[in-house]
């Protein structure tokens, strides 16, 4: 491929000419330079249409030669939507054209314009609403046309990294103004961030003549030397938010695709200077009408001359330099028309590209247009930090409010005025000086220089080039009644694409003014919003990063079968298999389950009986030494929070219990009272969940097994039901055992240091091998529990079930002084018309209701299946539920709506409990 | 992501505390009716403006204290323990 374009070597060209890169276009063999970007490579060759556009499918070509830039947006492998305008050439590249079918020379879709009155402002509004049902048809061929790349979902690019980041003074935009800011606030004793979105720091200096390359080379060498300024380039400050709370996009990072910086400054200055906006008129689409920087960057950043006959449309200096850019380039100069003094651009023609422009007073042959009209000052962050820029006629720009912004906050460089470069310089000085200390001393405000308000010319023409979105849709939407910023913006889309408006919000204010006969500045602007800048979802999202909790045992539960329960952070055995003989082995003989997730917590203090009196709805003040106490907790409207049981080990030491689930909440509870209501209470706590391991051995063989492998005296007169007992298991001391018995059969639960865990366990079931001893899982216990009648909070309870609705009447003592929730559990038991606890056995013994069915009678539903199995001891169903009270006398029979529409009958049972409704297995 | 000054720790994102509420006293148990007591319960004055709350250094110390929060503008001030006296050793502005 030749690169007929391409110019001889430029003073400040950022290509290495020694590099040669070769790579895909559409399928071609293409080349370019190591430093180019992927259009300046490609336009060095000639290329001068790079996509089709969103809506009409018209060629579109380069306009600002920057990540900006909307023409060129293209599909690199299986990567969509890169900036080819910024991404830089890398060998082998496979880059096509996206949008454009069959290819970007004959594009079938490009009809589209032909019909562009159906597709104008509030197309899919007026066409697509009605009928409603026909949406989904309209959708699926709406999509076949709209924009954006493909993706692959094996797409890999890499990890994306986060970063937190904490300085003095963060500097958005690394121009001159943000260098000099960022070397200030350096000099002053300042950490700074200097966050720059291109390549190389420098700004428009980069593409600026002999004196500003000097300036460029002093400044970027001082920043070098700074030792308290870290640069980010290739990075954009995408959001700020409170507290100077700022998202920084790192666009390339070593060894990552792309990095999410999150940095709190105590300063932020805002540099971003400003961004050249494009002339609105006919044909101002067309391949080969350029913004003047974008042909000041493809001359002196890529040496690539821009067209080979030139037509110029210029109102500033910026105009200006760029004309002489050309004539040094080489290029042809038709025409220099200057709108200083009067001269007006009235439309361009041409068909996949620009072949001729009509002035006001002349047409003149030419491939290429420039435009030189004005700017926008993007002040995106300052918004974000709550300022409302204003308008000035007289610059025809925006600028922020700066004496509205928050502390902290610090506008310089274009965004804050103008002046020759050394004024910009010594505005940022004194601007980056200040931040360091956060104050505004020594800054001066910026002039305003008088620039002509030029918008749009007598044709219609494009408003966004993103959306396609014409002067005309404009129209329409004002005629519509669409009239304000906000409202138009929404309706026809305008600065709703890529760009986010930063080429074409001003314009579409400017119209919608003139077109309303409100002034600009009476007008507004739309609000900017983060990001600033287009972010990939894979920068948000980052890395997985999801802690999982196994207990000391898993190395056995995996070696022999666990099924894995997610149960919260918890990676917990299901069963190991054959979950209804678990159950059987518990209740013939012993089995052993690993329990290590239940919530437990260390209490020490004179003042802990205190403490669980008002914390529990039962008396604990007569808790003795060596016992053990279920206890159930509410909160302060009476609703059921958590339960467990509670051994007082010592006269002023108790270890609680929680759920699992509650673990962490109940840790909070316990400290919030203590430190909110009661901090003259002294109780220690001290969280110590997974500082022990814990099994459960249950089963009328369990008390044999503990025998063979611990001193501690288990005779039952000694070490009773419900008691505790502290000592030696399978060798490990400070081993504590209570006796309790949530699967309802003999039962020790054993806590251990967490460390010996997995010795314990292997332990049991070596030493209670001839007994039959089997691990079971939380799938048993679920089984071995419901059958016998006890609930769990969180299951057999939700978030409105309050203690008398959950079977705790046998636990509630409202005559104790004072308890958490008492005053809503006093109200509940005075009316007791309240749902209740209630077991059900379905009349067909061998249907099992799922949980949750309802249960329903005269068409109303009164109920509800919190927990149902198939019990394998009793062989037939066993359920819980949440019943109204005037159906939940035993004996009652109740309707039980099945999922599929079935209905069945169930019996309320006398008691909550199947098997051993006298409790007498657990007792022996 | 606003900071919010922790008495024990100074000032950290406002991501490792748990919000506890308006700091509202919890009436006697024996003697409030059920209008006072839901009043406690359920009802907030939720003030544009100053208001005194309860947060949770959750993340952090685990202490339990009171600030007053601008709630139309995140201004803090008057930061202190628990039972809501502002403590003046600790007061000042979070920016």
């Amino acid at each position: 491929m030749t690169a007929p374009m391409r110019l001889p070597s430029q003073p400040g060209e950022v290509i290495d000419r020694t590099v040669p890169l070769m790579f895909g276009w559409n399928g071609r063999a293409a080349s370019g330079y190591a430093g180019d970007t992927i259009t300046s490579a490609l336009a060095a060759s000639g290329e001068r249409v790079f996509s089709r556009s969103f809506k009409y499918h018209r060629p579109r070509g380069i306009l600002t030669a920057a990540f900006d830039d909307p023409g060129c947006t293209v599909q690199v492998g299986d990567e969509p939507n890169v900036r080819a305008a910024h991404r830089r050439l890398a060998a082998g590249m496979d880059v096509r054209a996206e949008n454009a079918w069959p290819s970007l020379k004959y594009d079938v879709k490009a009809a589209n314009q032909l019909v562009g009155r159906f597709l104008g402002a509030g197309f899919y509004y007026k066409t697509f609403i009605s009928p409603q049902r026909l949406w989904p048809a309209y959708e699926s061929v709406l999509r076949r046309f709209s924009a954006g790349g493909s993706m692959s979902v094996d797409a890999r690019r890499g990890d994306y990294d986060k970063r937190y980041v904490h300085v003095d003074v963060l500097v958005a935009g690394g121009g001159p103004a943000g260098m000099a800011a960022a070397l200030a606030a350096a000099d002053a004793g300042a950490s700074v961030l200097l966050v720059e979105q291109e390549y190389d720091l420098g700004g428009h200096l980069r593409y600026g003549g002999a004196a500003e390359l000097a300036t460029l080379r002093e400044l970027r060498d001082r920043v070098a030397a700074a030792d308290a300024i870290e640069v980010l380039t290739d990075s954009v400050a995408i959001g700020r938010y409170e507290d100077n709370w700022i998202a920084v996009m790192q666009r390339t990072a070593a060894g990552v695709a792309e990095r999410l910086v999150k940095a709190r400054a105590r300063s932020l200055v805002v540099a971003p200077g400003l961004i050249e906006r494009p002339y609105v008129f006919a044909g101002n689409d067309l391949p080969g009408v350029m913004l003047s920087t974008g042909v000041r960057r493809l001359i002196n950043l890529y040496a690539v001359k821009p067209g080979l006959r030139a037509a110029a449309f210029i109102a500033n200096e910026a105009g200006d330099a760029a004309v002489e850019d050309l004539r040094r380039a080489g290029v042809q100069i038709a025409h220099v028309a200057d709108a200083r003094r009067g001269t007006g651009l009235v439309h361009a023609t041409g068909r996949g590209g620009l072949r001729s422009v009509r002035f006001s007073d002349r047409t003149v042959e030419a491939d290429l247009l420039v435009t030189a009209v004005g700017w926008t000052a993007p002040t995106a962050l300052a918004s974000m930090a709550g300022d409302r820029p204003e308008f000035d006629p007289g610059a025809a720009r925006f600028f922020p409010t700066v004496a509205e912004l928050p502390g902290g906050i610090y506008c310089t460089g274009g965004l804050a005025g103008d002046g020759s470069l050394d004024e910009l310089v010594g505005h940022a000085t004194a601007v980056g000086r200040a931040a360091a200390t956060r104050s505004r001393v020594g800054v001066a405000p910026l002039p305003h220089d008088p620039h002509p308000a030029l918008f749009h010319g007598p044709t219609d023409g494009f408003v966004d080039l993103c959306e396609d979105v014409t002067s005309k849709d404009l129209a329409t939407a004002v005629a519509e009644g669409y009239d304000g910023a906000e409202l138009a913006k929404r309706y026809t889309t305008s600065t709703m694409g890529p760009t986010q408006g930063k080429l074409e919000v001003v314009n579409t204010i400017a119209m919608i003014a003139e077109l309303t006969g409100r002034g600009i500045a009476e007008t507004g602007t739309t609000t900017w919003r983060p990001p600033y800048a287009p972010v990939t979802l894979g920068a948000l999202a980052g890395r997985t990063f999801e802690p999982v909790r196994y207990s000391p045992m898993q190395p056995w539960h995996s070696a022999h079968g666990a099924k894995p329960l997610v149960a919260g952070a918890w990676i917990r055995p299901d069963h190991y298999g054959d979950p209804a003989a678990e159950v059987r082995a518990v209740r013939s003989g012993v089995g052993i389950i690993d329990v290590t997730p239940i919530g437990k917590l260390d209490l020490q203090g004179p003042d802990v009986a205190k403490l669980l009196n008002l914390l529990y709805v039962n008396k604990w003040s007569k808790l003795g030494i060596g016992r053990v106490r279920y206890g159930a907790m509410c909160a302060d409207d009476g609703v059921v929070f958590d339960d467990g049981v509670t051994g007082r080990l010592a006269e002023d030491h108790y270890l609680m219990s929680t759920t699992s689930s509650g673990a962490a909440a109940v840790w909070e509870w316990v400290e919030n009272w203590l430190q909110t209501e009661h901090p003259e209470w002294a109780v220690h706590v001290t969280p110590v969940t997974t500082s022990y391991a814990s099994i459960n051995v249950a089963g009328p063989k369990s008390r044999e097994l503990i025998a063979r492998v611990t001193d501690v005296d288990l005779s039952p007169d000694d070490f009773g039901y419900m008691h505790v007992r502290t000592g030696r298991v399978a060798g490990v001391e400070d081993s504590v055992l209570w006796r309790i018995g949530f699967t309802g059969e003999l039962s020790y639960e054993l806590h251990v240091p967490g460390a010996f865990g997995l010795h314990v366990w292997e332990t049991l079931l070596r030493e209670g091998a001839d007994l039959g001893v089997r691990a079971f899982g939380v799938e048993a216990q679920r089984i071995l529990r419901l059958e016998k009648g006890h609930l769990i909070v969180g299951q057999d309870t939700d978030g409105l079930t309050r203690g008398f609705s959950a079977g705790l009447d046998w636990a509630i003592k409202l005559d104790k002084d004072d308890f958490v929730g008492k005053p809503e559990l006093v109200w509940q038991g005075e009316r007791s018309d309240h749902p209740r606890l209630v077991g059900l056995a379905t009349v067909d013994p061998q249907l099992v209701p799922p949980e949750a069915s309802q249960i329903v009678a005269g068409g109303e539903i009164v109920g509800r299946v919190t927990s149902s199995r198939m019990s394998p001891t009793l062989r037939r169903s066993v359920c819980l539920a949440q019943l109204a009270d005037r159906l939940a006398r035993p004996g009652t029979t109740v309707n039980v709506r099945l999922p599929d529409g079935r209905t069945i009958q169930a019996r309320v049972t006398d008691g909550l409990a199947a098997v051993d409704p006298d409790g007498k297995r657990m007792r022996v | 992501m606003m900071l919010l000054p922790c008495p024990w720790c100074g000032p950290r994102n406002v991501t490792e505390f748990a919000y506890r509420g308006e700091n509202i006293a919890r009436p006697d148990p024996n003697t409030a009716d059920k209008a006072t007591w839901r009043d406690y319960l359920y009802y907030r004055s939720n003030r544009a403006g100053w208001e005194r709350e309860g947060w949770f250094h959750r993340a952090g110390c685990r202490q339990f204290f009171s600030i007053e929060r601008n709630r139309t503008t995140n201004e803090t001030r008057g930061v202190g323990t628990p039972d809501g006296a502002g403590d003046a050793a600790h007061s000042g502005d979070s920016r």
